[in-house]
């Protein structure tokens, strides 16, 4: 398999250089390859999907993005990703300071067993933020970020988990909007909601791309189709395609994309 | 001769009945028994008052204070030590051989007698290390003896907390130390708690270990380098030299009573510590 590098290159960022840029990227646990050479560039304030099937990397390649997989003891990688041109291996990266800048929303909403307002305040008190007034702004801010305030506003005291299942993914968005993150990591983040749920989080998406660039993993390619401005498709740990959305979902330049756009396997 | 499915239920359940039924017998037998014989002798005096004669008259409260210095400062001893052990063999460490070993060794350690602990104690507190019979020596012996407690329970309570909380605050951009501290052990902390009072039980019933430690002074301990004698030694002297045996079932009933006392408290804090995880 060749290595198929980004398409389309840096100028059509109009200038900006890409928020992240990965190159010659492979992952691996213990001896099992996970992912492969792959070339990848996310721009600045866009929203790119990741669609493929089960187990061809997604996941990984996400978690590499904050090296939340360093947590995994056999987690080797080999290349680089570059985050506004800096290696974030690299000895002077802080690792925590990366993933408040890197901000993650899981598959399955976790909110912590506290109150709704605890939640929301636990990355900025993490970061020493303890003014009363500062995270009540906050946490009001970062609830309307996620479409959640209204329903909430009244009740920040009471337990997190107490929140229907949609309500607790828009938190644990909220939770992440407080970091002000730069990229914002979902994997799957409507895999388990309701279409109403799902689609309060895309609006969110929709509206907080005017500040972040958002890389959405999905297994759904209408989710992909309607919610991304690019599109990258993986299988088998390999970068397949990827290029915008309108393109790879009409025109995909890859047999195997098409088929599993189509949905011949996956 | 084949039993029918249902028969076989039914017997099952009578045979379980009948052993948890036995179980609680023999508890509230024991525990009635000793009441009955005890709590008329318990005054106001018994409680207030220091023991006259070598214990046949007067009351015990050098022996509630001695107690207390004992087994609250061995529990303030062991639990940050079991704690920390607790948090490193969950947190800091990768499973392995390393891990195998320090668990293997809480667990031998918590299935030696006492006596042994009391011999150790004898021989390394009160004469090696100077520090004769006193609270401090009893109360180094016994926070040994329950390490192993708080270790394994704490292990548990920490190991219960869901990992996925773990990447949730690794991934809000928290250090290791912040993640346990803020996190694992705020979620722990009911489980640890129970761990701990279950040793204050086993700390407070025991007697050889003390015996061979603490001493059997009968004056009110003034320091922590003074002998003094805990309760269940108190009861143990007064019964087996056949001082007083109405002041011997008088000082049980109130060991019994706060025993009782305690784990009540510890199931508590466990029922809330499963309502929470819920």
């Amino acid at each position: 398999m060749t290595q198929v590098l980004d398409i389309d290159q840096i100028e059509t960022t109009g200038g900006e250089g890409p928020k992240v840029l990965v190159r010659g990227f492979g992952a691996a646990f213990g001896g099992n390859e996970v992912l492969r050479g792959i070339n990848l560039q996310i721009r600045p304030r866009e929203r790119l999907a990741i669609i493929g099937p089960a187990s061809s990397g997604k996941t990984t390649f996400l978690r590499s993005l904050n090296r939340l997989n360093d947590l995994e003891h056999s987690f080797s990688h080999s290349g680089r990703i570059l985050l506004d041109g800096q290696d974030i291996q690299g000895s002077d990266m802080d690792v925590a300071e990366l993933r408040r800048r890197v901000g993650m929303v899981y598959a399955v909403p976790i909110p912590l067993p506290w109150s709704i307002y605890d939640n929301i305040a636990y990355g900025p008190r993490l970061a020493g933020i303890r003014d009363r007034y500062h995270l009540d702004e906050i946490v009001e801010s970062s609830l309307k970020g996620a479409i959640l305030w209204d329903e909430v506003k009244d009740r920040l005291r009471t337990l997190a988990t107490n929140l229907s299942g949609g309500q607790q993914q828009r938190l644990c968005l909220a939770r992440v909007l407080a970091l002000e993150p730069e990229l914002l990591l979902l994997d799957e983040p409507c895999s388990g909601l309701d279409p109403i749920s799902t689609a309060k989080i895309e609006d969110a998406m929709l509206e907080l791309k005017r500040k972040y660039s958002i890389v959405l993993v999905t297994n759904n390619t209408k989710q992909a189709a309607r919610a991304s401005d690019r599109t990258a498709f993986f299988f088998m740990g390999q970068l397949v395609e990827c290029g915008p959305t309108r393109q790879v979902f009409t025109n995909p330049a890859n047999q195997r994309t098409s088929d599993y756009i189509t949905g011949h396997f996956g | 001769m084949r039993i029918s499915p249902k028969h076989s239920q039914r017997i099952a359940v009578t045979v379980m009945w009948a052993i948890a039924g036995l179980t609680l017998a023999v508890l509230a037998f024991i525990i009635s028994y000793i009441l009955w014989h005890g709590l008329r002798h318990i005054t106001w005096t018994f409680l207030t008052e220091p023991p006259q004669s070598m214990g046949r008259e007067g009351g015990v409260l050098p022996m509630i204070v001695g107690t207390l210095w004992v087994t609250g400062l061995a529990v303030l001893i062991a639990a940050p030590v079991g704690i920390a052990a607790a948090i490193y063999l969950t947190e800091y460490t990768r499973e392995g051989r390393m891990t195998a070993i320090i668990r293997f060794g809480a667990d031998c350690l918590a299935g030696i007698p006492s006596i042994i602990f009391g011999l150790f104690g004898f021989v390394f507190f009160v004469i090696t290390l100077g520090m004769g019979f006193s609270i401090l020596s009893g109360a180094l012996t016994l926070a040994l003896m329950v390490l192993p407690t708080i270790i394994r329970t704490s292990e548990e309570a920490i190991r219960a907390v869901p990992k996925s909380y773990r990447d949730v605050s690794f991934g809000l951009g928290s250090t290791r130390w912040q993640m346990v501290t803020w996190v694992v052990l705020r979620s722990a902390l009911p489980g640890i708690c129970t761990g701990v009072v279950l040793s204050i039980g086993r700390s407070i019933s025991e007697t050889a270990a003390v015996m061979l430690t603490a001493g059997s002074a009968m004056g009110f301990p003034h320091s922590i380098f003074e002998s003094s004698r805990t309760l269940s030694l108190h009861f143990y002297i007064l019964s087996r030299e056949g001082i007083s045996m109405s002041n011997a079932y008088a000082t049980a009933s109130v060991l019994i009573l706060s025993i009782l006392g305690i784990n009540l408290f510890a199931y508590w804090l466990m029922r809330r510590f499963v309502a929470k995880a819920v």
